[in-house]
């Protein structure tokens, strides 16, 4: 664990000398530690200004996943109008390392439990864009198979009931790649979604988990569903 | 009780700023106008989250241009992987908002009088400016290179006509010709920014004109995510064999071994502390400073950059005007087009409680970089922010490199990831 949080100061220590360009990154190796040297020595944490608001955090996130959560493609999730508790789970599993992701490790270890719950209300409290970007076509049939037999229960109404996880209308390549990483064992599944999977896999040993991945994501990406705003999309 | 028109403006709340054309006095009580110098990503940013935040605040911006090309994803424009059109972006989207939009150019602001002129003859009065003015170039380091020598020989360092003619040369360039990239010292706009612009052309030549070279004269001894550039090099451009599409020269400190210090603009041959490499495509970043206007208002220190307060990005010089973006000393943060966002995010809270006699609120800052090195290759830094308790410093709570055990499939997702945030962040500030 101390390893770790050496490695990830190594790290940033390492951004901050590429990209900062005002630092002298010199400044940093020339530090000498006292004889004897201690065997691990962990950098004194600075003093830092907490208490941001709700929309100030939450406005952080924005570039990546658009103004007020939405986002317009192609592959960034949207987490506008994400279920409370869902939201926050999920950026705690990214900050543990328990879910896999290219970026959102090193992000969501920058705010502390507190804040990201401060952001996951804010997030909430969002109204979720779907978008259209697949045809109906035989991808998007094996894909509504799949998700009638193994998903409708948690994501009720072929995944656009917006209390569970919403996942029509999701972003196609998140949607596949999640769903791939679930399937592979990359993320952690909590108890339930484990057991449908589990079910899915032995149900269908003649598909593989990137046809499965693929399949349901076209499905999700082609639903028209009522009772929440669709846009027209757009695709790449 | 002796009703002013000031008291029943203030009792009825109807201090909309069509009601105050013609009253100057009525307009000083309760005032909240802001003028924004400078469109593009920092200003354009500022001037939508102040209407988003309080739509009573009178926003006013105005941009030289009629439209703003992205510097980010410019590269790829370069390599012909995108269009100019993909990058430019117009003024609508903030009109729909409820800002001003003025296209004219920002002579002079008075700190005291609070007024900023512009060319076109407008005396614009403020109660808040933010100022967000990019950059300008020291031609003066470099003999026989100035602004007129740049239309010939482009740094395409602000994004638009130069990238185009920077294009149109590579496209014009034989097989087997030589690219020489010049990047700038420290500090400049965008640190990966040149060596994206490497990975891009490389990308193209590779597949058009494979006998070609690019040679890099850098100035510094390194350069930002350089151990992931470099790895990606090697895999996709020979970097490191005998048939390296690209060679990167650097400048060990204290020495001027590939500090470019002269260009002859008729054969393109750029000549530095070490050598002379004529080239067939020449590109020169030259160092940099703050945008003119900021010399101009006085905001500048005397390295050319903007001191500010870090909570609200206040200039340290001049109380009632806030610079933002590359153009600011943001100790902590890189100079890039989502760190000027962040900052302008943060600044237009800041302006929002400053304006409404709120106290300001604990800032939040963040900056993501992506690169992208090649097809389905993206990299990235990227870094959580929060203000120490001091005020000095930006401090970095989280964040880090792509790591370089990262597979292809991490690699592919990094690019669209980088897509994504090209295509948010431009709704965030233009939508």
């Amino acid at each position: 664990m101390q390893f770790k949080v050496l490695a990830t100061s190594a790290l940033v220590a390492t951004m901050i000398a590429g990209c900062a360009s005002q630092e002298k990154p010199d400044d940093m190796a020339a530090q000498k530690a006292p004889e004897p040297a201690p065997a691990k020595a962990v950098p004194a944490k600075p003093k830092l200004q907490m208490g941001a608001s709700d929309s100030m955090l939450a406005n952080t996130c924005a570039g990546c996943h658009g103004t007020n959560g939405n986002s317009h493609g192609p592959s960034a999730p949207t987490i506008a109008g994400l279920e409370e508790d869902y939201l926050l789970e999920t950026m705690q599993a990214y900050k543990s390392g328990k879910r896999s992701g290219t970026i959102m490790g090193r992000i969501a270890k920058g705010y502390t439990d507190g804040e990201l719950e401060q952001i996951a209300n804010f997030y909430s409290k969002q109204a979720f864009q779907g978008w259209t970007q697949a045809a109906v076509g035989p991808e998007a049939k094996q894909g509504q198979m799949l998700h009638e037999d193994f998903c409708e229960k948690c994501h009720e109404d072929g995944g656009t009931s917006i209390e569970d996880v919403p996942l029509a209308g999701q972003w196609m390549p998140y949607v596949e790649w999640t769903t791939a990483d679930y399937l592979n064992g990359l993320n952690h599944p909590e108890k339930d979604m484990k057991k449908a999977m589990d079910k899915l896999a032995k149900a269908h040993p003649e598909l593989s988990n990137a046809t499965v991945a693929h399949s349901l994501s076209h499905f999700y990406g082609s639903r028209s569903a009522d009772g929440y705003k669709r846009v027209p999309g757009r695709l790449k | 009780m002796k009703i002013t028109r000031r008291g029943f403006i203030q009792a009825t709340g109807a201090a909309t700023a069509a009601g105050l054309i013609g009253t100057p006095y009525l307009a000083l009580a309760g005032s909240k106008k802001v003028v924004v110098v400078g469109g593009g990503t920092g200003g354009a940013t500022a001037a939508k989250y102040i209407k988003m935040a309080d739509p009573s605040i009178d926003v006013t911006i105005v941009e030289a241009n009629k439209h703003y090309y992205t510097c980010y994803m410019s590269n790829e424009v370069l390599s012909g992987a995108r269009s100019i059109d993909s990058i430019r972006f117009g003024y609508t989207g903030l009109a729909a908002h409820g800002v001003n939009v003025i296209n004219d150019t920002v002579t002079s602001i008075d700190a005291g009088k609070r007024v900023v002129k512009t060319a076109g003859g407008q005396s614009l009065s403020y109660d808040r400016c933010v100022v967000a003015p990019g950059i300008d170039f020291k031609f003066d380091g470099i003999e026989g290179y100035d602004a007129k020598v740049a239309n010939d020989i482009p740094h395409a360092w602000k994004a638009g006509q130069q990238t185009m003619t920077l294009r149109n040369q590579l496209k014009a360039m034989k097989d087997g010709g030589t690219v020489c990239i010049c990047p700038p010292p420290n500090p400049f706009r965008c640190p990966p920014g040149p060596y994206e612009r490497a990975s891009q052309i490389a990308m193209y030549l590779k597949a058009k004109k494979p006998r070609s070279k690019i040679i890099i004269l850098d100035p510094k001894p390194k350069f930002s995510k350089m151990g992931l550039f470099t790895q990606g090099w090697e895999r996709l451009y020979g970097y490191g064999s005998d048939n390296s599409m690209i060679e990167w020269n650097g400048t060990p400190k204290g020495s001027d071994d590939n500090v470019l210090q002269s260009v002859d603009a008729a054969t393109k041959t750029a000549t530095t502390g070490f050598s002379e490499v004529k080239a067939d495509v020449l590109n020169v970043i030259p160092a940099q400073k703050a945008g003119k206007i900021a010399f101009a208002a006085g905001l500048v220190n005397d390295k050319g950059w903007c001191p500010v307060d870090l909570k609200t990005f206040e200039s340290t010089i001049h109380p009632g005007i806030h610079v933002i973006g590359d153009a600011s000393v943001a100790t902590g943060m890189p100079k890039s087009g989502y760190a000027a966002n962040s900052q302008a995010k943060v600044t237009a809270a800041a302006v929002v409680s400053l304006l409404n006699g709120h106290e300001v609120g604990t800032p939040s800052y963040v900056n993501t970089c992506y690169s992208i090195v090649g097809h389905d290759y993206g990299i990235s830094v990227a870094a959580v922010y929060r203000l120490n308790e001091s005020g000095s410093k930006i401090t970095s709570v989280s964040g880090g490199l792509t790591p370089s055990d990262a597979n292809d499939e991490t690699l592919k997702r990094e690019a669209s990831y980088a897509y994504s945030w090209f295509t948010n962040i431009t709704t965030d500030i233009f939508g």
